[in-house]
């Protein structure tokens, strides 16, 4: 993704900037700029995956950590034992649980995006179309939850939605319902809660989409006798098709993963992966099912993740 | 044309209600006398009496304070290195790797990352017996390998908008790469490796999930002791926490939008 920028920039024909190329002789000063970061990452963030999927293939023991080595070798009596269990796998997909867990969460992250879409939209379409004194101020407002405590701001809706909460005494002081509504504990609450912590995720990408918008195409087609809901859907959408896909993305792939979220405003028939890889690792202690978990967990979202990568890349080549 | 943007503005406020109200009920309701949270019973300060002498609270604030301080300045280190490599140097092996790597923890489920940082430091602990358990330092690792990641985004999207010729300049002038760099292009980019590690301060401080994960018994980070506290219900103390953190975040935030505004003036004038 940054190759284009970066080489563009670096490499273009004209850009005297190639001198940086002095690095090419001390190398060391160049060495080690790339070298420390990548090797921390190489460490502490592609290593331990391919420790999670090792672990993956290991039985459970009762033993400090517990599960069993995959390696037994002594050299001395000159034997290697490679021991591959396939079992955690097996089993994920003979146990309908865990198959229903991976759906629901697809279908909730799903559900939860399309939601928040619909909501930032006009609110990231009218920051686009306004001043750009206000513009600067209504960004500042969609950006700054994001900077309080996210596990704060799921909190804010326990209190918002309980049986005795804020929206129940406004809806039945005013007569419109004379039951309490239950939406603590239940799927609702976790859309409510998904939309609204993700919710600048997804404006944010659609507003730049938005603002780099040709405004003329809107007036060629009115002058031609396009009504305004025609050429939304025919101009407007298209054009603010990289933002949608951006925001779509960097919604749905932490939601499907999400845990805090379900674990405080879900019922205990919400049924999510994060969770219950969560519940595996920390109630049931079985670490190699919990990284049979995160295996496929990380195999369904590669896809997703793959999509978001491409359209960054188009998005930083124009 | 009229009635459709009185429609996109009823939308679009209604939007904004939706993010403020939650948070406005909070800190009003921090102020709320009685200890049934729905209930009014008139303003006191007296959670916020409870907060302070709730030392489980308190200990584990100060435990998160230490653990984002050092996360952030770390990774503030790291990400401005990898943001730098990314956009100025020069195609070399393995720089779309170095690209995907930092860009992946930005998106890669909390839960996933939390698993396999734990696996990762259990395994070395048995090979070569460092790190010897699990608490502060291995948090801290974990955090600054997420919190480098968005360094490196902002710092990157920085750099390339900035102007290419004040580095030409030094460098036509004779300045040394190590020169060039603490002397024209760091300043340059001093806000954005500003606003990263404020980004990367607020994230490590909110972590839940990964610090669950990655810390041993007896290091309990202030996220972790709010979500025992909140499992079981409303609790008015942490409505008292939020509403102090939310007011600090509100400070911070316009005293930085005064100063960019404060700044751009100036820039106009100047221009």
């Amino acid at each position: 993704m940054s190759t284009q920028t970066g080489s563009a920039w670096v490499e273009g024909s004209g850009s005297r900037l190639a001198k940086y190329n002095i690095f090419k002789r001390l190398n060391w000063g160049r060495f080690s700029v790339i070298a420390v970061p990548m090797l921390w990452l190489a460490v502490f963030f592609f290593i331990p995956f391919l420790v999670v999927f090792k672990i993956s293939l290991s039985e459970t023991a009762i033993a400090v950590p517990p599960y069993t080595a995959l390696l037994d070798w002594n050299l001395d009596e000159a034997f290697i034992n490679l021991k591959l269990n396939l079992g955690n796998y097996l089993f994920l997909f003979e146990d309908s649980f865990y198959i229903d867990a991976y759906l629901s969460s697809i279908k909730i992250a799903a559900i939860s995006t399309v939601l928040t879409l619909l909501i930032a939209f006009p609110i990231a379409y009218m920051i686009a179309r306004s001043k750009p004194t206000t513009r600067a101020l209504l960004l500042s407002l969609v950006i700054l939850p994001f900077w309080t405590s996210f596990l704060l701001r799921v909190y804010a809706w326990m209190g918002f939605l309980k049986k005795n909460g804020l929206i129940n005494e406004f809806l039945l002081s005013t007569g419109i319902i004379d039951q309490p509504l239950i939406m603590l504990q239940t799927d609702f609450a976790v859309y409510v809660g998904i939309v609204y912590t993700y919710l600048p995720f997804m404006v944010l990408p659609l507003y730049s989409a938005l603002e780099k918008m040709d405004l003329t195409l809107l007036e060629a087609a009115e002058d031609l006798g396009s009504r305004p809901a025609t050429s939304f859907f025919l101009i407007t959408v298209p054009m603010a098709m990289p933002g949608i896909i951006a925001g779509c993305m960097l919604v749905f792939i932490p939601a499907v993963g999400e845990f805090v979220i379900p674990a405080l405003l879900g019922g205990s028939d919400t049924l999510m992966i994060g969770r219950v890889l969560w519940d595996e690792f920390f109630l049931n202690r079985d670490w190699p099912m919990a990284s049979a978990v995160a295996v496929v967990m990380l195999i369904v979202l590669v896809l997703p993740i793959m999509m978001i990568r491409n359209s960054q890349g188009k998005e930083e080549a124009v | 044309m009229k009635r459709r943007s009185l429609f996109l503005n009823t939308t679009a406020t209604m939007g904004f209600i939706f993010l403020y109200a939650p948070m406005i009920a909070l800190v009003v309701y921090s102020f709320n006398k009685s200890k049934l949270v729905t209930v009014w019973g008139g303003w006191s300060l007296k959670w916020y009496g409870e907060l302070f002498r709730n030392d489980q609270i308190i200990d584990a604030a100060l435990l998160s304070f230490k653990i984002a301080f050092i996360s952030a300045s770390v990774a503030v280190v790291l990400g401005t290195m990898a943001g730098f490599v990314l956009s100025r140097f020069r195609r070399f092996r393995g720089k779309m790797l170095l690209a995907g790597w930092i860009s992946a923890p930005l998106v890669m489920p909390e839960v996933i990352t939390g698993l396999s940082l734990l696996l990762l430091f259990v395994a070395m602990e048995g090979a070569f017996g460092w790190p010897a358990g699990r608490g502060t330092s291995t948090i801290i690792i974990a955090h600054v390998t997420f919190c480098m990641a968005y360094v490196a985004v902002i710092v990157q999207s920085r750099l390339s908008q900035l102007d290419e010729t004040l580095e030409e300049a030094a460098m036509d002038l004779g300045a040394k790469p190590s020169s060039l760099f603490f002397l024209v292009t760091l300043p340059l980019i001093m806000p954005a490796v500003i606003s990263g590690w404020l980004l990367s301060f607020t994230m490590s401080l909110d972590d839940l999930v990964i610090a669950s994960f990655v810390s041993g018994p007896g290091n309990s980070t202030l996220p972790m002791v709010i979500f025992s506290k909140v499992r079981l219900g409303v609790s008015p103390e942490v409505n008292a926490l939020a509403t102090l953190m939310i007011a600090v975040v509100a400070i911070g935030v316009t005293a930085a939008m005064y100063q960019m505004r404060r700044q751009a003036k100036l820039l106009e004038k100047q221009g």
